[in-house]
């Protein structure tokens, strides 16, 4: 065996109930392989505390004050194995769909926890360096499918965005554009802009069409913020958008844009 | 849809009744002496026949002007044209078909003596055309009585759905399972609080059960409810949720529907004092004001929390439940000011009654 496998596990508890984190505790008593590093009541707190200790495991409670387990997952690069423990079953789909090693609904039953923690082990000594498991090098990103994976037909309202250990919630309405980066986008908001650890593909999939249009493969945009397009040059236009700010317009974009701008 | 146009059976019973007015059309010819018996009958039978298919169109003009809705001048107007066109083509008609009948050698000379009958055709005319017109109404009315029924009975039945998905949807199932895992919680910590709240929560389950078959309960009982589903939420929330009652004790007899403020309450906690990290307070408030019952349930909210499902239902059912059940006499409003959300209502206040 590997020293790595006799190392404790760090775990964080969030859940902004005292008597939920209780259970959790209570449950995670006898595993002397495991530590509790952290327990946060609220999803700020969590996103802080994730960031700053980096824990291997996170029991995530769904429904929070501020971010919901959801967005806090979001803002977690890298994540830890995360457990979901809530009393709703109606994310279980949304759940597995970020990877999510386990989901446990309340109240949690002791064997079912015990299987959830085996699980977790088992994923851990399979990938020791777990965290490569969702490093963005392999593909999509936990945090990536957690902001793009919702309900069918339904559009995310916010997007949160973490700077450093805080965490700044841009409501979809005040988003201007968003530009990608790399490996970032750029979200911009207010004159602001904000780095986000996502692939402007997934941003496009969570805003709702009829509000947010591609007009160019680095570039999405608010329709509300556009006043006019003007030519740019033989072939190809600039968006204007209500602060001046130019953006570039595809061919592809263009006739999708011009198609909004008609109605 | 011309009610008589389309259908084949109304039709033909259409064209029956059209018989007795032909024969009192022959009768009437031959009261003028000019013809006989014979000639009358010939005469007056292809003319009603023809007459019962101009008439039908008398449901057109009668459709656009609505009895109710139209004025005096408008409407004489509409149906004297009606009547005179319609029986200037009957006469007109006449004309032909005596001149037709007078080249037959049994009807010789009808065509003149038909000239005679034409005061008598214009009378009738106008008669037969006005009588239709009037038939016309009688059916748009007995239509309209109808729809009005229907609607009445679409609203009762709407009604009565909102009173049941109210009632279904009480009991939060969310409510229950995170009460069970606090419970769960205790057992290992505080058996004895674990004891306490199992019995609240029961408390709360049977008085929500018994609820339902009721169709009105005095307040007190529902504030008691209240208190019950605060209790277990309580534990639950601890120091985060706060409560704040002002109630005037003259309005606990008061009889209300039942189980119409829990919701709010429920509401009040799960999107106002559970998205707060800090927790919040529920302010209920209920007194008599000209008359009337008035409620408002007051929380503190965070205006930037995580969206939650399930929002809006629960208000849209209390306010479906007061329209049911006192129209335009209840007043609802609910709506967000900076960090408070407010519920108000009021609705007629109905005392308890003494016997029960």
């Amino acid at each position: 065996m590997s020293p790595e496998a006799h190392r404790k596990l760090r775990a964080a508890i969030v859940d902004d109930e005292d008597l939920a984190r209780q259970v959790l505790r209570e449950y995670l008593a006898p595993h002397t392989d495991i530590e509790i590093v952290a327990e946060c009541a609220n999803g700020f707190e969590a996103v802080k505390v994730v960031a700053e200790l980096k824990p291997d495991l996170a029991f995530l409670d769904i429904q929070m004050p501020k971010l919901d387990g959801f967005e806090v997952l979001q803002l977690l690069d890298p994540a830890p194995a995360i457990i979901f423990v809530t009393a709703h079953d109606n994310f279980a789909i949304r759940a597995f769909e970020v990877h999510a090693v386990d989901y446990l609904l309340k109240p949690v039953a002791a064997d079912r926890f015990e299987a959830a923690l085996a699980r977790v082990k088992e994923r851990l000594e399979r990938l020791p360096e777990h965290r490569s498991l969702h490093g963005s090098s392999h593909g999509s990103s936990a945090a990536d499918l957690a902001a793009s994976a919702r309900p069918p037909s339904e559009y995310v309202d916010r997007i949160p965005v973490r700077d450093g250990t805080s965490v700044v919630i841009i409501p979809v309405a005040k988003l201007d554009y968003v530009e990608a980066q790399d490996d970032y986008v750029a979200l911009v908001s207010q004159g602001k802009k904000h780095l986000k650890q996502q692939t402007i593909s997934s941003i496009e999939a969570a805003l709702d069409p009829s509000r947010f249009l591609r007009i160019h493969r680095s570039y999405i945009v608010n329709l509300e913020r556009v006043v006019r397009l003007e030519p740019y040059a033989k072939d190809s236009y600039v968006a204007v958008l209500a602060d001046r700010v130019q953006l570039p317009v595809s061919r592809a974009g263009y006739s999708r844009l011009r198609g909004f701008l008609d109605r | 849809m011309h009610p008589i146009l389309g259908q084949f059976r109304r039709m033909v019973l259409y064209l029956v009744a059209w018989i007795p007015l032909a024969a009192l059309l022959a009768f009437l010819m031959t009261a003028t002496r000019a013809i006989g018996l014979r000639e009358a009958l010939a005469l007056a039978f292809p003319l009603c026949f023809i007459y019962a298919f101009v008439c039908l169109s008398a449901w057109y003009p009668c459709r656009v002007t609505p009895l109710e809705h139209t004025n005096l001048a408008k409407f004489v107007a509409t149906h004297l044209s009606g009547a005179v066109v319609a029986t200037a083509l009957w006469v007109l008609a006449g004309r032909l078909l005596a001149d037709e009948l007078a080249e037959t050698s049994s009807f010789r000379g009808l065509d003149h003596l038909y000239t005679a009958e034409i005061p008598l055709l214009i009378g009738t005319g106008i008669l037969f055309y006005l009588l239709s017109v009037a038939f016309y109404y009688i059916l748009l009315g007995i239509e309209a009585s109808r729809d009005a029924e229907a609607r009445v009975l679409q609203a009762s039945m709407l009604a009565r759905e909102a009173e049941l998905r109210a009632l279904k949807a009480q009991v939060n199932p969310h409510f229950l399972f995170n009460s069970l895992n606090s419970i769960s919680a205790l057992t290992g910590s505080d058996p004895s609080k674990a004891r306490e709240m199992c019995i609240l929560l029961g408390d709360f389950l049977r008085r929500t059960l018994g609820l339902g078959e009721k169709s009105a309960i005095p307040l007190r009982e529902e504030l008691s409810l209240i208190h019950a589903f605060l209790a277990v939420e309580k534990i639950r929330f601890g120091p985060r949720l706060q409560m704040e009652e002002s109630v005037d004790p003259q309005t606990l007899g008061v009889n209300v529907p039942p189980l119409l403020l829990q919701p709010l309450v429920e509401n009040a906690v799960a999107h106002g004092i559970a998205n707060l990290v800090d927790g919040g307070c529920i302010r209920l408030s209920v007194a008599f004001r000209d008359g009337d019952l008035s409620i408002v349930v007051e929380n503190t909210f965070d205006p930037e929390a995580p969206l939650r499902r399930r929002n809006g239902v629960g208000l849209a059912n209390v306010r479906q439940r007061l329209e049911a059940r006192y129209g335009n006499r209840a007043k609802f409003g609910a709506g967000a000011n900076g960090t408070s959300f407010r519920v108000a209502m009021e609705f007629p206040a109905e005392q308890e009654a003494i016997a029960s």
